[in-house]
């Protein structure tokens, strides 16, 4: 039987957008090195429902549990996503903690994502910036060519597809001291750009969505690549150069 | 139970040859004109492979969509899970692909209890979709000249699979995720994130609109539409644990259910062979290994018990196994498919061999077996060293060549495995079970994609249609884009232009709407102002614990008759003593929104049983033991359980009262033959 283990939670609790919010401290024990950190924290509100003390259950975002929907967030001890790289909270295990230690939860801290309640925010900024260009334009009737007609490079093909990976969790705007949103938008531009299909409409791309990334209230990037080390998919801050030239070339 | 044969429902099967059928059938469907598509709006619920692709479709058409996800953002729908790849029948491996065999290893992998003109249409259709999601963006996988590359599944002899490393329903739903925000942006999608449908509004018995709740805001809302889309997935999580994401649910179709939608085998449930095993009882989920590991993993468990027992006690690891006290149970039963055997049949050979205590996980149950890399990364090591021009490679660069190889196709996986369980796939096997993954039951449709209920339409998982008793790997994610941007686009058509006819004017003020409004408002209330002493979660895994036991891999009348009452007693239960917190004017409430879910699956549930109980037969993963041939192999009773069975709620009665009607399948270009894959 491996050690269970103990910790202190000390949890950003605000019960909306208007109302002011603090920390407050939780205890909970024996939890299984081998249990996620969202498991964890299931138990901690089952505690909070039985025990009827500390108010309502905590809310955090989540879906799949399996690294892919980016629908759940937390900044834990002052990282996003937790301590371990690229990987998301669902994927984190209480291994990685020690037993007794003080964990500092909060949600993704960044004006652009507006609180909803305790660690839940509101991420639509993201979307916005799809809707804006985020897209290749062609019909979705299937009356395209054949496949194999748009040969592509398999380098080009495999750095599209870890651009594609971006799983628009929004950790890179929270780990960012301006609160950048370029990591996210670079790897949507990016992937489109290296494939013949999203070629045709690329000047048009980035110019609408780097705009609207501006309107949304994201800050600039000043090159210190915390997104990247936080991020969970590993996308690579060289994507945000590709997008800086695709930018600059667009006024050419 | 009342069972009726007969059922006056049409399905619509057009009549002539099958390669005909929906060529023939497209041609006579009716048509609405440009200048009336604006005028008409339709409701999508979800924003999957399905929901997403028929939205951007239907707004690109140039009709008014208003569609619904309960999650923050459509790009999250449950289709991003997706890991293994989606099927078409391109021919690209020259390995003598083509429709009629993709239709053929669909209907006879469904263990013939799909709808033949149905497959069929789904196989003609797979090509297109391909070409389609390659403009889009997609970045499938590719080899060295710059073609598409494949790969293999279980149940099929060819290489048909495309795929996009282990992510293939990501990128497939930012696609679709893409060409809706570019409808978005015209103003033609309306999309609501953070909603829930919680009930269909039905009017002079046709589908008029919706309501549904504001996640955020907490408020109760109606909507109205000419026609109502449910594409809201798949209700694995009835089960508790499965593979599904925590928020999947059958709210939307158990509403539509007892509004009048018939539902259609209801226990065709899905059990993957390759996920993590389950370790412990504070699990919430389980996680799937996708199936395409098996063209390179080999499955295993020892051959003498006692090595077994060592293995879980810790005592005795893989390596230390030889080769010839390894029992690799499916090459050994299947010599021609081999590991690469169909779903059902791989998952009850790794239950037999655990039932029989060679289970190598130290779990409660000794539940789990090997699926084992190392021959494959010696054999792709041994290659690429060849072809490197590497002569006397050591055994450490074959490994480290091999490995290479192997991360290229799986990497994210390994990764993933390496996260959850602290173990190196790579260096050691890794350790798999079967866990619920798909239902193959939904609601019952017409070829056209309606429900018994006109005008409301149900698309991908949460339809029954195209998968018989057991879905093939890469077939959902195909049926669920062929529904979406190529099916229902044309057919919903049909019945929209009788609606223009008709001038039939939407408005919100029927008493229908309030009715409707009145009852959520009322099971809200119910459920918040139950001061009870139990957790949501309580129930849902009391629940599912009944449902793996009893309705799970193999079942049998007793069990079965035993987990009605237990279901029966939990809900009982569940609505004496379920505790919800919060107010109903406060907004954000997870433990609300997962009670009214759990709710239903209280339901569904004993429906699920009611419907495993009447199947006395085995086929796909439902598996009645009373059924089986001499070897344990399942056993198909064609004479009396060939078709599809239709449950019709009666209003303000139990489920126990449900009506039965039967659908009688027709196979007029297959044979109906045992399955074997020895
Ligand atoms: C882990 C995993 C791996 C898989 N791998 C493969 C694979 O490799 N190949 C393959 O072919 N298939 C695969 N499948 C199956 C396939 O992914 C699904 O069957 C398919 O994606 C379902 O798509 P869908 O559009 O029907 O529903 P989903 O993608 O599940 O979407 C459901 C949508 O409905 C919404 N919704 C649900 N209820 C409500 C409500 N009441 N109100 C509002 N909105 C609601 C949700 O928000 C969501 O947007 C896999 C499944 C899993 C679980
Ligand atoms: S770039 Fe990385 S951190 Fe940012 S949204 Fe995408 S996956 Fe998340
Ligand atoms: S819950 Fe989906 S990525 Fe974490």
């Amino acid at each position: 039987m491996k050690e269970l283990l103990n910790f202190i939670l000390k949890i950003w609790r605000q019960k909306n957008n208007e109302e002011k919010g603090k920390f407050e401290t939780y205890r909970i024990d024996d939890i299984s090195p081998d249990s996620s950190f969202l498991e964890m924290l299931d138990l901690l509100n089952n505690q909070i429902l039985y025990n009827r003390t500390g108010g309502e259950p905590i809310s955090f975002d989540h879906d799949c549990r399996e690294g892919i929907c980016g629908m759940c967030s937390l900044y834990i001890n002052g990282r996003a996503h937790g301590p371990e790289s690229l990987i998301t909270t669902c994927q984190l295990h209480m291994r990685h903690f020690h037993n007794g230690e003080t964990i500092y939860i909060e949600p993704w801290r960044a004006k652009s994502f507006p609180i909803i309640k305790d660690l839940v925010v509101d991420r639509s900024s993201f979307d916005r910036i799809i809707i804006s260009g985020g897209y290749i334009s062609v019909n979705t009737f299937g009356k395209t060519i054949d496949g194999n007609m748009i040969p592509i490079p398999k380098e080009y093909a495999d750095q599209a597809f870890d651009a594609g990976t971006c799983i628009g969790c929004g950790a890179c705007v929270a780990a960012c001291k301006n609160r950048s949103a370029m990591l996210f938008v670079s790897a949507k531009v990016s992937q489109f750009s290296l494939l013949p299909q999203g070629k045709i409409e690329r000047k048009k791309r980035v110019l609408n969505m780097v705009k609207k990334m501006d309107e949304e209230g994201f800050g600039n990037c000043t090159n210190t690549k915390a997104c990247e080390i936080d991020c969970p998919k590993g996308i690579s801050t060289e994507y945000i150069s590709f997008m800086n030239k695709e930018y600059i070339q667009s006024f050419i | 139970m009342i069972i009726k044969n007969y059922l006056k429902l049409d399905s619509k099967i057009p009549i002539g040859p099958l390669n005909h059928k929906w060529i023939n059938h497209k041609s006579s469907l009716k048509l609405v004109s440009p200048s009336n598509r604006s005028n008409i709006e339709i409701i999508v619920v979800g924003t999957g492979l399905s929901g997403g692709s028929v939205a951007a479709t239907l707004a690109e058409l140039g009709y008014q969509v208003k569609v619904f996800c309960y999650q923050d953002s459509p790009r999250r729908a449950h289709s991003v899970a997706a890991q293994g790849g989606i099927n078409a029948a391109k021919n690209y491996k020259g390995d003598n692909d083509s429709v009629y065999q993709l239709f053929y290893d669909t209907i006879k992998g469904g263990d013939y209890r799909s709808r033949e003109a149905n497959v069929y249409r789904l196989a003609e259709i797979s090509s297109n979709i391909i070409d389609q999601c390659v403009a889009q963006g997609v970045p499938f996988a590719r080899d060295y000249a710059g073609y598409l590359e494949n790969r293999s599944f279980g149940g099929t002899k060819v290489s048909r699979t495309f795929y996009a490393k282990g992510q293939t329903g990501q990128q497939l739903l930012l696609a679709c995720y893409s060409a809706m925000s570019r409808q978005i942006g015209k103003g033609r999608i309306k999309m609501y994130n953070r909603y829930e449908m919680l009930e269909l509004v039905v009017i002079d018995g046709i589908a008029r609109g919706i309501i549904s709740r504001n996640l955020v805001s907490g408020e109760i809302e109606r909507y109205a539409a000419h026609a109502v889309i449910i594409a809201s997935g798949g209700y694995g999580n009835v089960f508790f644990l499965s593979t599904n994401a925590m928020g999947s649910n059958s709210s939307a179709i158990w509403k539509v259910h007892k509004k009048g939608g018939f539902f259609a085998n209801p226990c065709f449930t899905q059990i993957h062979p390759t996920c993590i095993p389950a370790h412990a009882n504070y699990q919430s989920k389980l996680t799937l290994m996708s199936e395409s590991l098996r063209n390179d993993g080999r499955i295993w468990v020892p051959k003498n018990i006692e090595d077994a027992i060592s293995i879980r006690n810790g005592e005795k690891y893989p390596e230390n196994i030889l080769e010839e006290k390894r029992d690799y149970y499916l090459e050994r039963r299947y010599p021609s498919f081999g590991n690469l055997v169909p779903r059902d049949v791989a998952s009850r050979a790794a239950k037999e061999r655990c039932d029989k205590g060679f289970g190598i996980e130290n779990n409660e149950n000794k539940e789990g077996v090997f699926l084992d890399f190392s021959s494959s990364i010696e054999r792709y090591g041994i290659e690429k060293a060849n072809e490197l021009g590497i002569k006397n490679p050591s055994l450490m660069e074959i490994k480290r060549f091999g490995e290479e190889v192997i991360e290229s196709k799986y990497g994210n996986l390994f990764h993933m495995y390496e996260k959850i369980t602290d173990k190196n796939p790579y260096k050691n096997p890794m350790k798999i079970y079967p866990a619920v993954h798909y239902t193959m039951g939904g609601l019952w449709v017409d070829y056209n994609l309606m429900s018994s209920i006109p005008g409301c339409y149900v698309i991908g998982e949460a339809n029954f249609s195209d998968h018989g008793a057991n879905r093939l790997g890469a077939s959902a994610l195909m049926q669920g884009l062929a529904d979406g941007y190529f099916i229902l686009p044309y057919t919903i058509a049909d019945y929209l232009s009788t609606y223009i006819h008709n001038k039939k004017e939407l408005s919100t003020n029927h008493v229908e709407f309030d009715k409707s409004e009145k009852k959520v408002k009322k099971r809200i209330l119910q459920l918040i102002s139950n001061n009870g002493d139990l957790s949501v979660d309580f129930f849902h895994r009391k629940l599912g614990n009944i449902m793996w036991k009893y309705v799970g891999m193999s079942r049998d009348n007793n069990g079965l008759s035993k987990a009605i009452k237990k279901i029966q007693e939990l809900r009982d239960e569940f609505w004496k003593n379920i505790f919800v917190p919060g107010n109903i004017e406060d907004g954000f409430n997870s433990e609300l929104e997962k009670a009214g879910r759990v709710a239903d699956f209280l339901e569904l549930g004993e429906l699920i049983a009611m419907d495993a109980l009447y199947r006395k037969e085995s086929c796909g993963s439902h598996f009645r033991i009373e059924n089986q041939t001499k070897e344990g192999e399942s056993l198909r009773d064609d004479i009396h359980y060939k078709h599809v069975s239709i449950w019709k709620y009666q209003e303000n009665k139990s489920i126990s009262e449900e009506m039965m009607y039967k659908e009688n399948l027709t196979f007029s270009f297959v044979k109906l033959q045992s399955r074997s894959y020895k």
